[in-house]
């Protein structure tokens, strides 16, 4: 298969790339940015004039709900959802039924994906056995599966001695650590965040130090074991503050932000909206505020969806009943390109944010248009506008804030390994 | 935003909550109450203005006191009462709340009281339920209570007349008070200029002082001068979750004896939502003296939940 991309404005900002230039594809890879190569004929040729170019977008978190949890939404959906939205590599954390805490369920995982072809898929194996925070998992062979990374999503660890010795584990082998840095017995059966929405609403709470204080506890074994650890989902102005000073210390973390997180706060919840009911809560406009300043000034490395297919019963409940969760790997481009424009940053910055960045978190070979490496690429149209509509989204998860409401930025073709997988 | 208790023309659709209602709609639900606190009084204790109507206690989290006055008033307005307990009927064989709610829906029902355990419950319902169907919230998690504390404002009214020169004192676990926040939020509505909150830090919410109030530890400085003293009740769980370390030392702190009663106002009134814990709250002295209005709150209790059903039923 060749492809002729012409007239796109490619952004490629692990190269440092922005302007317009044509890209050249054979056999699943990119073979020439600007200058045609020799006796090249394409089949296929995108038109993309007035359209952006980059690369396939990476997200950290998406919750592909296989193995197990099928009636929420299955992976042939998931999948479509994520080419829909224009990402091309994605790690799904451990939290299926049963938990990825074995090779055989790694290797099943990846090959269903890989089967679809569409986006790559990259599992985070659990860090404990069954999640449950008590014995290791044997981390080298799921690494061998195809594991990037080792973490507990969001069965937060109970016992300190255990986090430590799995982090020193990891560590011995040079495995990647996430945790979401939260206390559990502080968050107990909290579901919002500590602060003057919860109180009036009379929602159980999570205050920010249940935050912090895990933040700190993550940041001090770090440094003991020297183990590569990635902070899942900061959702608090003091929890960014730990960081910078973390790195600013020499400390090498990074850090994500879940893309509602950047522009929602406490007061949508509204009146009880389940679909704000996210982990971590959503937090104060002065926390929301801070993560979009660490953002920029780069104390937060990447924005990830943070996909959550709810099925619609699990919504329909009581707010602190309700699934927490929002369904979002279609959003996750134009909730980028919001921010960026509501505080007039350059495209190319914020491309990098779900990019390049991400894929230096996960270790792989993806978020460039570098010459050689495989055609994933996203193209879109930043200028168009578009209905957040649930019979639209390709996810089966139809549970986001987002809902009803417009958004700009729509993706018109998603390329993976050279083919073309999405098509608007 | 629109507020989702009333309809286009502002009238009361539902009564989910007092935050968000405006005064003269509060007023109106005190001023119709005033007539039906003679029904009560009478030897035919009925008037027909809900003849015909069905309404179904909804209660999803047990009550016999709440359930009961709701049902009484339902009664006295000649309406047809249907009492659902729904931990025993379907919602444990897994049906979902809002099935239950649709399945009633199809029976016909013209008001639904319900109580929940969790805060948010009765909005859901609310969003749900068809046009012609109104919703009253009988108490949703801690979220809030709304005809206790209208009946608390029809009380204080009787005794006191004027909530422009009143300070009023809250005592207890404000956190866990779905009554408090409902009276915090008719207080200030209805301009009572001072209204205190008296708990141990472990028993208040965050950044309660946004909702207008005075934050007070310290029970014999919070009660100094005060007109009205709401009385909260202590639940045992307050103990069990290291919130508290005993019921007697919570009475020796915040709990309401004759010593501390007399550093308010001597024509101070004591009310309580009820059930009363003797001796952990409140003590019999108080509970049973000359200043405490406990019985007619629940008197007043029925006649207010006479006005809501009847406003409601009018719109």
């Amino acid at each position: 298969m060749r492809i002729f991309i012409k007239n796109g404005r490619v952004i490629d900002p692990r190269n440092g790339i922005d302007a317009v230039n044509n890209i050249y594809i054979v056999a699943g890879k990119i073979v020439a940015i600007g200058t045609e190569p020799d006796s090249f004929q394409a089949n296929h040729i995108i038109d993309a004039k007035g359209l952006v170019v980059c690369p396939g977008l990476v997200d950290l978190s998406v919750r592909l709900r296989e193995p197990g949890l099928e009636y929420k939404a299955t992976l042939e959906s998931e999948m479509r959802a994520a080419v829909a939205g224009g990402v091309t590599s994605l790690a799904c954390p451990p939290d299926t039924d049963p938990p990825l805490d074995e090779p055989g369920l790694v290797e099943m995982l990846k090959h269903r994906a890989k089967n679809l072809n569409q986006a790559h898929v990259y599992p985070i194996g659990a860090l404990t056995q069954g999640l449950k925070g008590e014995r290791l998992t044997e981390m080298a062979e799921l690494q061998d599966a195809g594991c990037v990374a080792f973490s507990q999503s969001d069965k937060l660890l109970l016992d300190t001695r255990v986090m430590m010795q799995a982090m020193q584990y990891a560590s011995t082998f040079g495995f990647r650590v996430w945790l979401r840095p939260e206390d559990a017995s502080i968050a107990d059966s909290g579901v919002a965040h500590d602060g003057e929405v919860a109180t009036r609403l009379g929602l159980p709470a999570i205050p920010v130090c249940a935050e912090t204080i895990a933040l700190s506890k993550i940041v001090l074994i770090a440094r003991e074991t020297g183990a590569k650890v990635h902070l899942c989902r900061v959702s608090s102005a003091e929890g960014v503050a730990m960081v910078r000073a973390a790195r600013q210390q020499g400390l090498p973390i990074t850090c994500d932000v879940a893309a509602n997180h950047i522009h929602l706060s406490e007061m949508d919840i509204s009146f009880f909206d389940s679909n704000c009911h996210l982990v971590p809560p959503l937090r104060g406009i002065s926390d929301r505020d801070a993560l979009r300043a660490g953002l920029v000034d780069g104390t937060i490395d990447a924005v990830c969806s943070d996909h959550a297919p709810v099925d619609e019963d699990a919504k329909l409940l009581p707010f602190g009943e309700s699934e927490a969760g929002a369904t979002g790997l279609e959003l996750l481009l134009s909730l980028i390109l919001k921010w960026a424009e509501e505080i007039n940053i350059p495209l190319a910055v914020a491309v990098a944010k779900i990019t390049s960045e991400p894929a230096k978190i996960l270790g792989v070979k993806a978020g460039d248009l570098s010459v050689g490496t495989a055609a994933d690429l996203c193209i879109f149209d930043p200028g168009q506008h578009w209905r957040v509509e649930a019979p639209i989204l390709k996810s089966q998860g139809k549970n986001t804030p987002f809902l009803d409401m417009e958004l700009q930025g729509k993706v018109k073709y998603t390329l993976a390994d050279g083919i073309i997988v999405y098509e608007d | 935003m629109n507020n989702p208790q009333l309809n286009e023309s502002g009238e009361l659709q539902h009564l989910l909550t007092t935050e968000g209602l405006p005064a003269p709609i509060l007023l109106k639900i005190l001023d119709t109450a005033e007539s039906f606190v003679g029904v009560t009084e009478r030897d035919i204790k009925k008037v027909p203005l809900l003849r015909g109507k069905s309404i179904f206690n909804l209660f999803f989290e047990p009550s016999t006191r709440t359930r009961t006055t709701f049902e009484i008033a339902a009664k006295r307005l000649s309406a047809d009462v249907v009492n659902l307990n729904i931990a025993v009927s379907s919602q444990s064989k897994g049906e979902t709340m809002l099935d239950t709610v649709n399945n009633l829906s199809a029976m016909h029902a013209d008001m639904f009281i319900v109580r929940h355990s969790q805060s948010g419950a009765a909005h859901l319902i609310a969003r749900h339920v068809r046009p012609e169907i109104h919703v009253i919230n009988a108490g949703d998690g801690r979220h809030a209570h709304p005809t206790q504390a209208l009946l608390d404002m029809f009380t204080i009214r009787r005794y006191k007349c004027d909530f422009h020169n009143l300070r009023v004192a809250i005592v207890g676990d404000i956190l866990h008070s779905r009554v408090a926040r409902s009276q915090i939020h008719a207080l200030t509505t209805l301009g009572v200029p001072e209204v205190r909150v008296i708990s141990p830090k472990t028993l208040l919410p965050s950044k309660v002082e946004r909702l207008g109030v005075h934050v007070y530890h310290d029970m014999e400085q919070g009660l100094k001068d005060v007109d009205v003293l709401l009385m909260l009740r202590l639940q045992n769980e307050r103990m069990l979750s290291a919130r508290l370390p005993s019921a007697e030392e919570y009475f020796k702190h915040y709990g309401l004896t004759q010593e501390k009663l007399a550093l308010a106002k001597h024509d101070a009134i004591v009310m309580h939502p009820g059930p009363m814990n003797r001796g952990i709250e409140i003590d019999s002295a108080v509970a049973d003296g000359k200043q405490s209005v406990i019985l007619p709150q629940v008197t007043f209790g029925i006649a207010v939940r006479m006005a809501v059903m009847t406003i409601l039923a009018g719109n």
